[in-house]
């Protein structure tokens, strides 16, 4: 029991949002929130509509009705480059680095909102600060990007996101396609960017791990959310269990 | 002394613009759930014509159909759940009332969080670490008991199960012995235990009893007076709903000026009974209830039959949580009798059952010797010719008193009285409360 507490200030607010490709809904009223400080994961299956929601976040996508703000401020109208000045990033699923540019390049790339001539030092700062985080970014930074490894395209990508300094950064499945050990390294970047101070918003199938880092989240099912709840809450929660941890029980009836 | 720890800061002194948000989030998700698991929910929503996606806001919820007492026992045993039963690893149920009975079930995540929300409200009561609390209700089939000694257990306090299947004088003595510093209770359980106290004259100052949580009844200020001065202690209202819930959607904190609802768990809308609409903001109506957070046995909007109305502004114990008011009045004929609830249409039934073709009866509530005591009378009707001699009518007593002992598990004395003397009080009215008059 404690007595000091923060007074929990919501930093991205998502109310009944819809949203779709042509005469496809996908979102179909979607309510979440994230608070400053949290990391809050999104589970379910394939084509649930996760990468959308993402999409629609970051301004890719425009929404056809609901309500996106962030720090209170709607943003629903924005344009993507817009959305990541006023401090959120996105780290696209399947990593869309720039393979024919090298890691450094990219990852000054990330930092377009802040480029002018007189913040050259500010730059060099953040890229000192994902260099410390990457340390296999500062080896490879005159290497081309697609030379990487996928593990390490991730961790580029997730460092170019780093490089517009957000405040709520949201990734989209950033264990897809990368080996197991990797896997690990980049859940434990997560956690260091979270314990910085960082807001997350995460995307995963590897929903193990997804909710040992996160501290709440939500499950999605064909484009509306079904369960809410802390990650204790939803790792217990046995439906989960069936289908996002493998858990698999014996049927006695069968 | 009117400070208490808060048991869980974070939510209980949540913003209230992030409750409004968080409540919208679960009610939403709760709402998609149950219109996939639960076929009860799924038929009356198709029945209504809702489209649970208009429901954008809680402004219109209003628009979604209640769930009754009748829907509950209609899906009897099990049709209400939203989990399979493997999943589920607790199961209560109200018994004692005819008809089918209610039954609940409970997952891990439930259990954890009626703990945690009966903890906060027994934290916000003054219970804390050091007390030792002694449990006089029923380990049964009821949630009640259970939700009490999870809280109390989930808070480090010392429980002491001490039930009430002991004698009264027993339960005295481990009070006395074991000194227990914080009673829970019925309020008239707590009469009965009061009693007890003046038979073997112990004296309110030899117990170490310093508070008194009392649930399961309604506990009206004349009570709580009553209770406070023969057990020297604090006596303070908890909310519960006997037949799914038991405690932890509500109760009172140190200042006594309403009962703090759990809004992050339940969602309570005050409707009028008749219209079935929402009244204006403070005023006085039914009690509805949405749970949230309920894996096992959601509840979209149901009836609880209790009075009360919101409190809406904010508390000085600091919690932003909302307050309802003591809940003293039902909007049914519901009897609470020694911590049971007993609809008169079910003692009617009763009275069918043994052959009695109209009856017309009195159920006779009063108290003695500190103790409730609840009288059944029924007249004779002319009908009845065969029942002169008095020893048929001495087994047609016998036969009333067993069954309604049986069904409900509660002493009643049963006479017989002319057909006019029921009449001299009025037609209609059933039931004669002289418990609150004294």
């Amino acid at each position: 029991m404690s007595f000091e507490f923060i007074w929990a200030k919501i930093m991205l607010r998502i109310l009944n949002l819809e949203a779709g490709y042509g005469a496809l809904r996908v979102l179909k009223g979607i309510s979440l929130h994230v608070s400053q400080g949290e990391a809050v994961t999104l589970i379910g299956a394939n084509g649930a509509g996760k990468t959308t929601l993402l999409k629609t976040i970051a301004g890719i996508l425009r929404p056809r009705c609901g309500m996106i703000l962030l720090n209170k401020q709607p943003i629903e109208t924005m344009s993507a480059e817009r959305i990541v000045r006023r401090g959120c990033a996105l780290v696209p699923e399947g990593r869309h680095i720039f393979s024919t540019l090298t890691v450094r390049e990219n990852l000054i790339l990330g930092a377009f909102v802040h480029w002018s001539r007189n913040r050259r030092k500010e730059i060099d700062q953040v890229l000192e600060e994902v260099y410390s985080l990457f340390g296999i970014l500062r080896d490879r930074q005159a290497q081309l990007a697609g030379t990487l490894s996928g593990g390490q395209q991730q961790m580029l990508a997730i460092g170019r996101a780093l490089m517009s300094r957000p405040r709520l950064l949201i990734m989209d499945e950033p264990s897809l396609g990368v080996a197991p050990l990797v896997v690990k390294d980049i859940f434990n970047t997560i956690s260091i960017l979270k314990s910085k101070g960082l807001t997350i918003l995460l995307v995963e199938q590897n929903a193990r791990a997804a909710l040992a880092v996160a501290d709440r989240g939500y499950v999605m099912e064909t484009g509306q959310i079904v369960l809410e709840g802390t990650n204790h809450e939803l790792a217990d929660n046995p439906e989960v269990q069936r289908a996002y941890l493998g858990k698999e029980y014996q049927r006695i009836d069968e | 002394m009117k400070q208490t720890i808060i048991y869980n800061p974070k939510c209980e002194r949540i913003a209230r613009d992030e409750l409004a948000q968080l409540q919208i989030e679960k009610l939403q998700s709760t709402l998609n759930r149950v219109y996939r698991n639960v076929d009860f929910y799924r038929t009356t929503f198709d029945a209504h014509r809702v489209n649970l996606e208009t429901v954008k806001d809680l402004s219109r919820m209003m628009e979604l159909p209640f769930t009754t007492r009748q829907d509950l026992q209609k899906s009897y045993p099990y049709d209400m759940f939203a989990m399979p039963l493997r999943d589920i690893i607790r199961i209560h149920s109200a018994t004692g009332t005819t008809g089918a009975p209610i039954v609940a079930g409970y997952t891990r995540n439930d259990l954890r969080n009626w703990t945690e929300c009966t903890a906060r409200l027994l934290a916000s009561a003054g219970v804390c670490e050091h007390d030792v609390v002694q449990i006089a209700l029923n380990y049964s089939l009821y949630p009640g008991t259970f939700g009490f000694h999870q809280g109390v257990e989930h808070l480090g306090a010392s429980v002491i199960p001490a039930s009430l299947t002991t004698s009264v004088e027993k339960q005295i003595v481990i009070m006395r012995d074991f000194k227990s510093t914080v009673l829970i209770s019925t309020p008239s359980h707590a009469v009965t235990l009061a009693a007890g106290l003046e038979n073997l004259r112990v004296h309110p100052e030899r117990l170490q009893l310093r508070l008194g949580i009392f649930g399961g009844e309604p506990l009206d200020e004349c009570r709580r007076q009553q209770l406070q001065e023969r057990f020297h202690l604090t006596a303070t209202a908890m909310y519960s709903i006997n037949e799914i819930l038991g405690p932890g959607v509500a109760g009172e904190c140190v200042e006594h000026s309403g009962l703090h609802i759990n809004e992050d768990h339940f969602l309570v809308e005050i409707i009028d009974p008749v219209t079935l609409r929402a009244v204006k903001a403070g005023e006085e109506g039914e009690l509805v209830l949405t749970t949230l957070t309920h894996e096992g046995f959601p509840l979209i909007r149901y009836r609880t039959g209790d009075r009360t109305r919101i409190l809406p502004e904010p508390c000085r114990c600091g919690r932003t949580f909302l307050r309802m008011a003591n809940v003293t009045a039902r909007t049914d004929d519901l009897i609470f009798f020694q911590g049971m609830g007993i609809f008169p249409s079910q003692i009617e039934k009763i009275l069918y059952e043994v052959d009695i073709t109209r009856p017309d009866y009195r159920i006779v509530l009063d108290q003695e010797a500190g103790q409730d005591t609840m009288e059944l009378r029924v007249s004779i009707s002319d009908k009845v010719q065969s029942l002169d001699q008095l020893k048929i009518l001495e087994n047609l007593r016998k036969q009333i008193t067993q069954r309604i002992t049986a069904v409900f598990d509660v002493a009643i004395r049963v006479s017989f009285v002319e057909p006019q003397t029921l009449q001299e009080s009025g037609t209609g009215i059933r039931v004669c409360d002289l418990r609150r008059s004294r």
